[in-house]
């Protein structure tokens, strides 16, 4: 542990920034991905026909691996190879892929009934969606996203092999210099990164759905 | 009054409702009731626009529903579903204040007149915090009809509203259903697919068919006692003569004054004044509390006074002003073979045999067959001259 601590200190500034490149690169895409999945599950749970064509793109985008994407990009919307804008637009396309399907669920999932009675009180489509679909849906979306947020943390790491600089590089340090303590050191931080997004996202939660909680105590 | 024209909708090939036309008129409960595919939700659906008629049209109060905005028109309309449909993330005053939320009441006002909603509807204030999943189906069911009523609309539309409680729930709510449009007498469509229920709860009921076809339209019993069809017929179902005097009124019954002793009193006076073995027990205000089977008593036990446990509770009550199907049953379920009857507020007015009460029943059928020949007389009219035959032109 001390020498884990040690390496940390010898090394601080540069680790910082790492961390924080590392939540801004997952954080980010992690917005812009939700932001983009929303408008298309909406679709998808909207007009049925489009969710077979959405989900199975979504699904195929998300089986690409990382490394192959990361470096497939550049060649693709012309950014430069080791931009780490590359990394961010990977890891929104993955949030994209994840989420779609959850926002098309999570909407689908609410209640025929509870659909039926918001048309007939006088909502027009829209203020049903934003007044009633979409809050109920909520704990069915939160749950993706805190999938979506710790995947998206983790795979961070992988774009060092692309030579962005971020927490991954203490793995690569680890590697070439054949110690353990930087590969100690990365998962550490990396796991507490991922416990506090997903904290966040958890906490957000809860304050937007009271009335989850109240089911359970009656 | 809502007016339906000739409506139709029509989905690819299959017809959900064929033509209906049909008035529900001001104040009262039409209830559309048919087998499953019978298009009754459809129908109703078709009233606040949830679903676009394929022809046709509506009319509320004369005015053409197909005008103007679908939203601000259900606005104006009280909805009651199924499974009450409320909305699970709002607390039950704010489910309540829906709608005149949604037309700019303050969300404030509109609590505070949630809360005078629930008691209408009998529900505790203490539930105006809470959230329908702590609800029981029935309370939830209430908080449905307070929701359809916080805006005060004149038309309410209710689809299935009490099929998925369980029976004695459900006999609840639709008493008090009864009792409240008592009170506000609103416009009511209401779809069901129990003929129980429809001939319970209707001032007219609409029977369709498979297809969307109205079958009959009639007051309940009209529809019991004379069915349009044999479809109709079969739909009503059994027993329909039997619950056909659930809607004749009693009139004045040869009621017999019944001795009666009151609970706590000595048994031996009961085996004084007792007929045929069987006396009456009353508490303090005169109200029957059960039959007391004196003769059976061996001697000995004659000491004693009279107890709950004495008592046979099987008699059934009925009310003077009441129906002739209640006091049937009163008599046929007495154990001493004397149907009771009580006055309004529930004090013993007097007993009455079932042969009374069949010739009553005998009565009212003579004189409804001597009605129904003379309106079977004027409808065909006096005998028409047969058509002339056409021969071959002179």
């Amino acid at each position: 542990m001390n020498a884990i601590w040690n390496y940390f200190r010898g090394d601080q500034d540069e680790i910082l920034h790492w961390t924080w490149t590392t939540v801004w690169l997952a954080g980010g895409a992690l917005l812009v991905g939700f932001v983009v999945a929303l408008p298309l599950g909406w679709l998808a749970s909207r007009y049925r026909w489009t969710y077979p064509p959405l989900v199975t793109l979504a699904g195929i985008v998300y089986t690409i691996p990382s490394v192959v994407l990361f470096l497939a990009l550049p060649g693709l919307i012309g950014t430069k190879i080791l931009a780490p804008v590359n990394v961010g637009i990977a890891l929104t396309a993955y949030t994209v892929a994840l989420m779609v399907r959850i926002v098309a669920d999570g909407l689908a999932s609410v209640s025929g009934d509870t659909m039926a009675s918001a048309a007939a009180m006088g909502y027009t489509n829209r203020q049903r969606l934003f007044a009633v679909q979409f809050p109920i849906a909520i704990p069915v979306i939160g749950a993706g996203l805190r999938v979506a947020a710790v995947s998206n943390v983790s795979l961070v790491s992988v774009a060092s092999i692309i030579g962005v600089s971020q927490l991954g590089q203490l793995f690569v340090a680890g590697n070439n210099n054949n110690t353990l303590t930087p590969i100690w050191l990365g998962l550490i931080i990396i796991m507490a990164l991922a416990f506090v997004f997903d904290g966040v996202i958890l906490m957000t939660i809860r304050l937007l759905t009271p009335w989850q909680r109240a089911v359970s105590k009656p | 009054m809502i007016r339906l024209e000739s409506v139709t909708k029509r989905y690819d090939k299959t017809v959900a409702v064929d033509h209906l036309s049909l008035e529900a008129p001001s104040k009262q409960i039409t209830v559309f009731v048919g087998p499953s595919g019978c298009g009754k939700t459809t129908s109703l659906r078709m009233i606040n626009r949830m679903i676009e008629p394929t022809s046709g049209r509506i009319l509320i109060d004369d005015r053409d529903t197909s005008k103007g905005s679908a939203a601000k028109l259900r606005r104006g309309i009280g909805y009651v579903i199924q499974n009450a449909g409320l909305f699970p993330h709002r607390n039950i005053a704010d489910n309540i204040a829906t709608v005149p939320v949604l037309t700019g009441e303050t969300r404030r006002a509109a609590r505070a007149r949630a809360l005078e909603l629930m008691d209408r509807v009998g529900l505790d204030r203490q539930f105006a915090d809470r959230y329908p999943a702590q609800l029981s189906g029935g309370q939830q069911q209430r908080v449905g009809v307070a929701r359809a009523l916080a805006a005060d609309p004149p038309v309410m539309l209710m689809d299935e509203p009490f099929s998925a409680v369980d029976p004695v729930v459900r006999e609840q709510l639709q008493d008090e259903f009864l009792r409240l449009q008592g009170e506000i007498g609103k416009t009511i469509v209401f779809v069901t697919h129990d003929i129980d229920e429809a001939i319970k709860l209707g001032d007219q009921v609409a029977v369709l068919r498979v297809g969307g076809q109205l079958a009959q339209l009639a007051t309940p019993v009209e529809l019991l006692s004379r069915p349009a069809d044999a479809f109709v017929a079969g739909f009503v179902g059994r027993d329909r003569g039997y619950r056909a005097l659930g809607f004749t009124a009693a009139g004045q019954l040869p009621l017999r004054a019944e001795p009666v002793v009151a609970l706590g009193a000595d048994l031996s006076r009961a085996a004084g004044v007792a007929e045929d073995g069987w006396v009456l027990v009353v508490d303090n205000d005169a109200r029957p509390l059960g039959w007391l089977a004196v003769g059976g008593l061996p001697p000995e036990r004659l000491n004693g006074t009279i107890t709950p446990e004495l008592l046979n509770l099987g008699g059934t009550l009925a009310t003077e002003a009441g129906y002739l199907r209640a006091a049937l049953d009163a008599a046929l379920s007495s154990p001493s073979g004397r149907g009771v009857i009580v006055r309004e507020d529930g004090r013993f007015a007097g007993t009455v045999l079932a042969s009374q009460v069949l010739a009553r029943i005998e009565e009212r059928a003579a004189a409804a067959r001597t009605d129904a020949q003379r309106s079977a007389a004027t409808a065909f009219g006096p005998e028409p001259t047969p058509p002339a035959v056409n021969g071959p032109e002179e």
